[in-house]
């Protein structure tokens, strides 16, 4: 009879195995029966492009680099080039000349056009730390792609801009 | 007519196939040179290489504030740890002693990418071995650290928050108040994560005794991180070097002996509870204070050789700068932890299914970026 009584037991265990089995499977589904039962309290999913009137991104989201102009066409920018020094990957490029200053009349280091190629840009954020007048901040933008490279090459400061006074004070 | 012989000796042949370099279980472009009889693994050779950016030679040419931010891109899921690392090991040549503010600060928030990347892996390896609801319960709370991160960084992967010198500004007013709902609504998740995937039967049979390393054969190959400490080797240098704040907070180092894929599981688990007790104890009472302190706009690093380490969420990383004295090192290397947990790939995996390698390569949790740098 012991050949029964062996064979009795390992059929114990074979079942006690599915049992277990099946129990950990069940646990398993109860829980995502408890999620699919209450889908609408705890869904995360945005609907992305119908949502883009309300999707606002967090204040210090970094989409790109900006230079914000007032009203009178007025940037912070004095061509200091510390941003482009600060650059890791030569995303920056200063072109700057000397001009005639109206109220002094001596000639002064003035930018002509600050290149940002955002392409190239890595998002590190050092040349906004390294700029010692705030010309140049994080813009919340991410939708940035377009049909060609070269729409990403960008010049920061606006046509016929100037630098806003007492800046350099 | 000659009777038709039907030859029944058939000799099983050693063949040779690709798993990767896109393959989705190598989780990134990793190549697997195989050996296989059948279904049977002879031999794995890793091929490196195919995201090489030498990130060593380029942080020969960059100043050391510009070093941090490439670090970020070697193992992303452990970017805030990297950056950390450099940092510290900058301060460190400079004799800098950094606010307390900081410190706590750069603790609670390497923890938390610790949590983020163990969701991610738990996430993936549930897929691998294909359960598929786990990635999305994963992604889910993941989101919420990558939400913590994005308002006080600005970033959701590559942070480059770390400054040498501390951080490049101060945490959001919303910091804590974030941190604290997560770890409250991570306590009732990780229970869940139990339920769903460590106790399922079918899980259970893919991974135990499944990849066994011994822990003479993990000191030997170098392991660390979880795969070390699944197999008893207590190596944490959180607990053996502590850095930043991690000398002020109490933990336990999660071992355990078996050394196999679910040992591996296991302990990633339980180290999600402790960073989560970490935080715990940090995020009360952050010093007040400054948030950085101020260097010099071009660091020089006296002459000298420099080694910090730092636990990332994979491993021991160790960064080991040679300066003289200029503002560039002369040479920097980082010792990275997928690279040697790597290496013994072939050694577990031996002997061993093909599905069985899905499931070794998903606790090794390797990111590639981090192997090839
Ligand atoms: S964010 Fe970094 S990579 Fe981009 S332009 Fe500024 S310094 Fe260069
Ligand atoms: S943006 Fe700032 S750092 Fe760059 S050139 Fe202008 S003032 Fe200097």
């Amino acid at each position: 009879m012991a050949w029964l009584n062996n064979s009795i037991l390992e059929d114990m265990g074979y079942f006690s195995d599915i049992y277990q089995g099946i129990k950990s499977l069940l646990t398993g589904m109860s829980i995502t029966g408890k999620y699919f039962l209450n889908f609408r309290k705890g869904s995360i999913t945005q609907q992305y492009p119908e949502n883009r009137e309300t999707l606002k991104m967090f204040e210090r989201f970094r989409g790109e680099v900006i230079m914000p102009h007032d009203e009178n066409n007025e940037h912070r920018c004095t061509g200091c080039q510390a941003c482009e020094i600060a650059c890791p990957n030569g995303s920056i490029e200063i072109i700057w000349d000397r001009q005639l200053d109206e109220e002094s009349g001596k000639k002064k280091k003035m930018i002509d056009k600050h290149i940002y190629h955002l392409g190239m840009c890595t998002m590190c954020g050092l040349c906004i730390e390294a700029c010692p007048t705030d010309a140049i901040k994080w813009g919340q933008n991410f939708e940035n792609s377009v049909y060609d490279r070269k729409y990403l090459d960008r010049v920061l400061n606006k046509p016929g801009s100037k630098l806003m006074k007492g800046v350099e004070e | 007519m000659e009777p038709i012989v039907v030859n029944n000796n058939f000799k099983s042949e050693e063949y040779f196939i690709n798993m990767g370099p896109q393959h989705p279980a190598t989780h990134g472009v990793l190549r697997l040179l195989l050996t296989i009889d059948g279904e049977i693994i002879k031999k794995v050779e890793p091929d490196l290489g195919y995201i090489h950016r030498s990130i060593e030679k380029m942080c020969e040419r960059d100043s050391y504030q510009q070093i941090v931010h490439l670090t970020d891109r070697m193992d992303y899921l452990s970017s805030n740890i990297n950056n950390e690392a450099v940092c510290l090991a900058v301060e460190n040549a400079l004799q800098l002693e950094v606010p307390e503010r900081v410190k706590v600060v750069r603790t609670i928030i390497g923890e938390l990418t610790r949590i983020a990347s163990h969701t991610l892996w738990w996430g993936v390896t549930g897929m691998d071995v294909g359960a598929f609801t786990t990635f999305f319960y994963g992604f889910r709370d993941r989101e919420m650290i990558n939400d913590i991160f994005e308002e006080t960084c600005g970033a959701r992967l590559t942070m480059n928050y770390n400054i040498p010198g501390g951080l490049m500004f101060d945490i959001h007013p919303n910091f804590v108040k974030r941190t604290k709902e997560f770890v409250a609504h991570f306590k009732t998740k990780l229970p869940e994560y139990d339920a769903l995937l460590t106790n399922n039967v079918i899980f259970q049979h893919r991974t135990k005794g499944v990849g066994v390393l011994t822990k003479e054969d993990a000191i030997s190959f170098g392991a660390s991180g979880p795969v070390g400490r699944a197999s008893g080797y207590s190596c944490d240098v959180r607990v053996h070097h502590p850095y930043s704040a991690l000398d002020k907070v109490k933990f336990k180092e999660a071992i355990r002996t078996e050394g196999d894929t679910f040992a591996r599981y296991k302990v990633r688990i339980q180290e999600m509870w402790e960073s989560l007790s970490i935080i715990e104890q940090l995020i009360d009472n952050i010093p007040e204070g400054d948030h950085k302190v101020a260097t010099n706009a071009v660091i020089k690093l006296p002459k000298g050789e420099f080694y910090q380490r730092v636990e990332t969420a994979r491993g021991e990383l160790g960064v080991y700068i040679i300066s003289t004295g200029t503002k560039n090192a002369h040479r920097v290397k980082f010792r990275s932890p997928g690279f040697s947990n790597l290496s013994l790939l072939n050694h577990i995996s031996v002997g061993s299914k093909i599905g069985d390698l899905v499931a070794i390569m998903a606790t090794l949790d390797l990111v590639i970026p981090d192997i090839d740098r």
